[in-house]
């Protein structure tokens, strides 16, 4: 809300100081006890050189069509010549001169431009008449569109040659712009936001006063009022006013609009918004004329009903829920929202009523949002208005009719519902306000809080009785007062303490304990942690999932088409990250995620959430640029697959087996594994389907994804302790040559079966293929070796051991031993 | 010439044989000392020599034994500590040339924010709520909004673009709803509930250098007897000193949160604050939101608010990082670009 700080002094006793310095403080302060303060600016900014100039004398351009020459009075005794194209330009005329040498704002660029003399087509203008866009005002709070020329002073604003136009216009009003929470309606009005700098500085307030003088003529002779329902409405009155002349604003009006970021328009309407400002309180103005019948009602839209809102737009109305003023005919406006064409007043208005009302807050709000129509009304209607303020801001709008636009304000209010305010009186103690807020104040402080607030109280014993005030509609329970002490006491004074009590252990579960690990296991194998987005593509969702079978989880109202799909892997996001580094020159990336995955259940229920661990590797694991023998080794499947099987080794995981795979769409069908602990599935590792990569164009890309939960569920916990034998080793190589149908694992399994209790390590220390094997196998060369813990090895029982190994291998997988 | 003399005139021959000596000092050592040694054919003439003067000629036998002797070790011990200097010459590298190498794994920056606010926490005696079970991340309308004491048609919900999956279920747009589903399970016989959400939050955004639908947040709350705002401004001002700096400030402003009243926004000072800082120097930044958890989300939470009262705060691990290290565009932390991520390394830290 933009706060003019010379209009809120016209409430506050002692006027608050307006220099620079001290308006700096005062937001300060105000950021500190109320609300944000977005910035304390003037329309007039860094302008200078700008003066009230009458328009002697005009002639016409000797060498232009468009342009005149005019001779002005700046209170000086020379006249000033300045050259003019605005079409409007007349004798006698009080217009803005900007001098040579004055700093205006470029309407265009918003740069600060400094005005020289200018020779126009042969003639010297000394300056420049302007209109009120070329000195720093909006389109949208300038009284007349640009085109229609120069700014020009009415008969009636008391200003003369050679006055500073910044100030004649007002330009020179510090303007607050706060940033008002929902919570605080009050402060959307100068009289609320009187009472809170009060509290603020400790000064009193004082509200505006008036004279309604009421003519003969009965109100409710011209109108009445039907509400259909009470609940749309608790108060609503109006007023007539006979014989008004439309037209412009006295300047003094005017000014207060456009500080406040508002266009005058016409007397009238600039009446009901200066309320608005003043009490917060929305006043609407139909042209009685316009209006078919006396009968005014209140009541919800019907179906079909539509309604052409002030800003020219055909509303189709909610039947049952927009609430509208309409007559017997047809819907008038949009209740606490926009008024309609209708009935909208003009230059041609004679008499018009004038409306004051409290509307359902929650149903302006529906309306509001749902014809994305949020004006000025309905921010304060949904917010909530001071019921106290309504019929009186309705009073003194009919004063001001009378007192701007030469109307005859009809006898009485024509009331049609006029609720009572639920005023609640709220008990405090001091004990209570120190409970919370960790202070040590005295039920005086507490009550002279609420002096400075000017809430009324009353002191009973040790208990406070404080009158919440209409005027502040947020304020309903406890809470909100221990706030309201809380603030003004100063947030900056509350004591530094930390909780006591009892202590509490503070402590990692071992799932999370796990997931940590997981995350520090990762990072000393060399990969990134990544954080990708859990919202991607229906189809990168699913892209490595586990069971693409299973329900995604979809927005229902997505932003973009690819933020559509909660993810059910991690590994597509992971790719993409892979494909954003090597678009950007990074070839090699080795990056993992612990995140979620989610599945969906039935609608309307929570989807199961599952935490999952995922890896990518591509390019080389480490770049050396003298010694890439040693370092430069394109990654492959098994130093993903070593990744995998040192983490889970790490983690305590027994019984790992790789069962190659062809499931996975998305990954190769020749270099994928299955990962089981025992029998538990726990994911899978592998090269990405090369069609995928090399759809982003990508050299070989390796990737494993781990259902964390699973992985956690089959660790082994405890570490068990063996001694180390005294005794020595003994190894026996084998190098045999096999099909290529046997795996490595089965040989393993077959030799750890058949090999003795001796048996303590099998190595794997060549894989050979090649022309000098015949055509389908290879050779595997393998170490065992053999340890006892109790004796010396006998050599003998060594070699028996081992031929029983080569025997079954022969016999099970036909090897030949090399 | 006596055997006397000829041993004299062998330990001469030696000394000199073994101070020219460069190479092979075994070889001479075999033909002075060895069985067919030099030494050993002079020492055959023994059986020729007057028992009477065979004491003292053995004796002069022995002498130039072990002069020669040690004269060998120690050409022999030279030799040795030369062949040694010469091969560690021979060896000797550029060390400046970089070192093989490694690669270690960074955390993401945010998991790095996280972290230590969890560390600090979890010294304070807080828990750590960040399961799938009591902080999902796709919530419930009722948890997300009703139970933080936003009614479905609250104005503040505005604040809060949200995407729906249906009308009852989205995607949470802060931790809070962690703070009922862990109220709802807390002992209170076991003192008071303290407890830390960190985890991802969505709102319906428009990704920019400001704004991201995806980003981070750490629910806070004590929910206890005697919990003070007091506590609240204690609590927070620590925090912040962890991950700022000792000598940064804290102040806190009023604000408005449904859930929370009184409400604040905290700011933290960008400079350092000394005793002779004067208040105008001070540059604040706001941080983070929190305030005294409200009556009615206690009560909803089956907590009588006239006997507990409760904190609670939301801290932004995004914008920590964003502050802490300059950070311009909300977006980086999502891309995941290695030479983003790496920069984030100073494990000594």
């Amino acid at each position: 809300m933009k706060t003019n700080l010379t209009w809120l002094n016209d409430y506050l006793d002692q006027a608050i100081s307006l220099d620079q310095q001290a308006v700096a403080d005062l937001a300060e302060q105000v950021a500190r006890t109320s609300v944000e303060v977005d910035s304390v600016t003037t329309l007039a900014q860094q302008q200078d050189g700008l003066v009230v100039a009458e328009v002697v004398s005009v002639v016409p351009h000797p060498d232009s069509d468009h342009m005149v020459i005019t001779q002005v009075n700046i209170g000086e005794p020379k006249l000033i010549q300045v050259v003019t194209g605005a079409p409007n330009v007349a004798e006698g005329q009080l217009v803005v001169l900007a001098k040579v040498g004055a700093h205006i704002v470029n309407h265009e660029t918003g740069e600060l431009v400094t005005l020289s003399a200018a020779n126009l087509r042969g003639e010297v203008s000394h300056g420049m008449l302007v209109a009120l866009q070329e000195i720093g005002f909006d389109n949208k709070i300038a009284p007349k569109d640009f085109e229609a020329g120069i700014y020009v002073f009415g008969p009636n604003d008391g200003v003369h040659p050679g006055d500073d136009a910044l100030v004649a216009l007002g330009m020179t009003d510090p303007v607050m712009d706060t940033d008002l929470t929902p919570n605080r309606a009050d402060m959307l009005s100068m009289i609320g936001t009187a009472y809170e700098f009060g509290a603020m500085l400790n000064q009193p307030v004082t509200e505006p006063a008036f004279d309604l003088v009421e003519y003969e003529t009965l109100a409710r002779d011209q109108v009445n009022v039907v509400i259909d329902d009470a609940s749309l409405v608790p108060k609503y009155a109006l007023r007539v006013v006979n014989d008004v002349t439309v037209g412009d604003s006295p300047l003094w009006l005017q000014k207060i609009l456009w500080n406040a970021g508002m266009r005058p328009i016409n007397n009238i309407v600039d009446i009901t918004n200066y309320m608005m400002l003043m009490y917060g309180q929305p006043l609407h103005a139909f042209d009685l004329d316009k209006l078919s019948g006396q009968t005014i009602h209140v009541r919800r839209a019907m179906a079909d009903e539509q309604l052409v809102t002030l800003d020219d737009k055909t509303r189709e109305l909610r039947a049952g829920e927009d609430i509208v003023i309409a007559t017997a005919d047809e819907p008038l406006m949009l209740a606490g929202v926009m008024g309609g064409s209708s009935s909208e007043v003009d230059h041609t208005t004679r008499h018009i009523v004038l409306e004051g009302a409290v509307f359902n807050p929650s149903l302006v709000r529906a309306t509001a949002r749902r014809h994305n129509l949020h004006s000025e009304a309905s921010a304060r209607f949904e917010r909530g208005v001071n019921w106290d303020a309504t019929f009186t801001a309705l009073d003194h709008a009919a004063h001001l009719v009378d007192d701007l636009a030469g109307g005859q304000v009809a006898r009485g209010l024509v009331v049609a519902a006029d609720t009572d305010y639920d005023t609640v009186i709220m008990p405090l103690t001091a004990a209570r306000v120190n409970q919370i807020l960790g202070t040590t104040l005295t039920l005086k402080d507490i009550a002279g809080i609420f002096d400075q607030l000017a809430f009324t109280y009353q002191i009973e014993a040790d208990t406070i009785q404080v009158t919440l005030p209409a005027r502040r509609p947020d304020m309903r329970i406890e809470a909100d007062l221990i706030e309201e002490i809380a603030r003004l006491y100063g947030y900056d004074n509350l004591p530094v303490t930390l909780p006591y009590g009892p202590t509490t252990p503070g402590h990692l579960t071992l799932r999370q304990r796990q997931i940590r690990a997981s995350r520090r296991i990762m990072e000393s194998l060399g990969l990134n942690q990544a954080i990708s987005y859990v919202l991607t593509t229906p189809e990168k969702a699913q892209q490595f999932a586990e069971n693409p079978g299973e329900k995604v989880v979809a927005l229902d109202y997505p932003m973009s088409s690819d933020r559509t799909t909660v993810r059910q892997n991690l590994l597509a996001g992971l790719l993409e990250d892979v494909v954003y580094n090597v678009n950007h020159g990074v070839a090699n990336v080795a990056l993992y995620e612990q995140g979620r995955i989610f599945i969906a259940n039935a609608p309307d229920t929570l989807p199961t959430e599952m935490e999952h661990l995922a890896g990518v590797l591509t390019g080389t694991r480490a770049t050396s640029t003298w010694q890439q023998d040693k370092t430069e080794k394109t990654v492959d499947f098994y130093d993903m697959k070593g990744v995998v099987a040192q983490y889970l080794a790490q983690m305590g995981v027994d019984e790992v087996r790789y069962e190659a795979t062809k499931r996975h769409q998305n990954m190769h069908p020749g270099q994928t594994a299955d990962i089981y602990s025992g029998d538990v599935y726990l994911g899978f590792v592998g090269q990405l389907h090369p069609q995928v990569t090399q759809a982003h164009k990508l050299a070989p890309v390796f990737g494993f994804e781990l259902n964390l939960f699973a992985v956690m569920a089959q660790v082994q916990t405890g570490v068990h302790y063996a001694p180390i034998s005294r005794f020595p080793q003994m190894s026996r190589d084998a190098a045999l040559l096999v099909d290529d149908t046997v795996e490595h694992a089965d040989i393993v399994a077959l030799i750890r079966q058949t090999a003795g209790d001796k048996l303590v390590d099998i190595q794997l220390f060549d894989v050979y293929t090649g022309d000098k094997l015949p055509a389908g196998k290879r050779s595997l060369a393998y170490t065992l070796t053999y340890q006892d813990n109790d004796e010396t090895l006998v050599e003998a029982e060594v070699n028996a051991d081992f031929e029983r190994v080569t025997a079954a291998l022969i016999a099970q997988f036909h090897v030949a031993v090399r | 010439m006596s055997l006397i003399e000829e041993l004299t005139a062998l330990k001469a021959s030696a000394v000199e044989r073994i101070n020219a000596a460069d190479a092979d000092i075994e070889a001479l050592r075999v033909s002075l000392l060895g069985k067919k040694g030099e030494l050993t054919a002079l020492l055959k003439g023994m059986k020729d020599v007057a028992p009477a003067d065979r004491k003292t000629v053995g004796e002069i036998g022995n002498d130039v034994r072990q002069i020669i002797t040690a004269l060998l070790a120690e050409k022999k011990a030279a030799a040795e500590a030369a062949q040694l200097e010469a091969q560690l010459a021979a060896e000797t590298i550029d060390v400046t040339l970089p070192g093989s190498a490694h690669v270690v794994g960074q955390p993401h920056v945010l998991q790095q924010i996280i972290d230590e606010i969890e560390q600090h926490f979890l010294g304070l005696g807080f828990e750590v709520i960040d399961d799938t079970v009591d902080s999902p991340e796709v919530e419930t309308d009722e948890y997300n909004f009703e139970r933080e004491n936003l009614p479905k048609d609250h104005p503040a919900r505005d604040m809060q673009d949200t995407f729906y999956i249906t009308p009852e279920i989205l995607l949470r747009t802060q931790t809070s709803p962690v703070q009922s589903r862990s109220l709802e399970k807390h002992d209170f016989s076991k003192g008071p509930l303290k407890m830390i959400a960190p985890g991802k939050v969505y709102r319906r955004d428009t990704d920019d250098a400001t704004h991201s639908h995806q980003f981070h947040q750490v629910e806070g709350m004590v929910v206890g007897e005697n919990i003070t705002m007091a506590d609240l401004k204690g609590t927070l001002l620590s925090i912040m000193q962890a991950l700022f700096g000792e000598k940064h400030q804290i102040r806190m402003r009023p604000s408005y949160f449904p859930f929370t009243e009184p409400s604040v926004e905290v700011d933290v000072s960008w400079n350092e604050v000394t005793p002779d800082t004067k208040p105008e120097d001070i540059e604040w930044i706001e941080v983070l939101g929190a305030g005294m958890t409200h009556p009615n989300v206690l009560r909803m939470d089956g907590i009588d608010p006239e006997k507990y009262s409760a904190f609670a705060f939301g801290l932004g691990p995004d914008r920590f990082a964003m502050l802490k290290y300059g950070v311009d565009d909300i977006r980086q932390f999502y891309l995941n670009d290695v030479r983003f991520l790496s920069q984030f390394n100073r494990k000594g830290n």
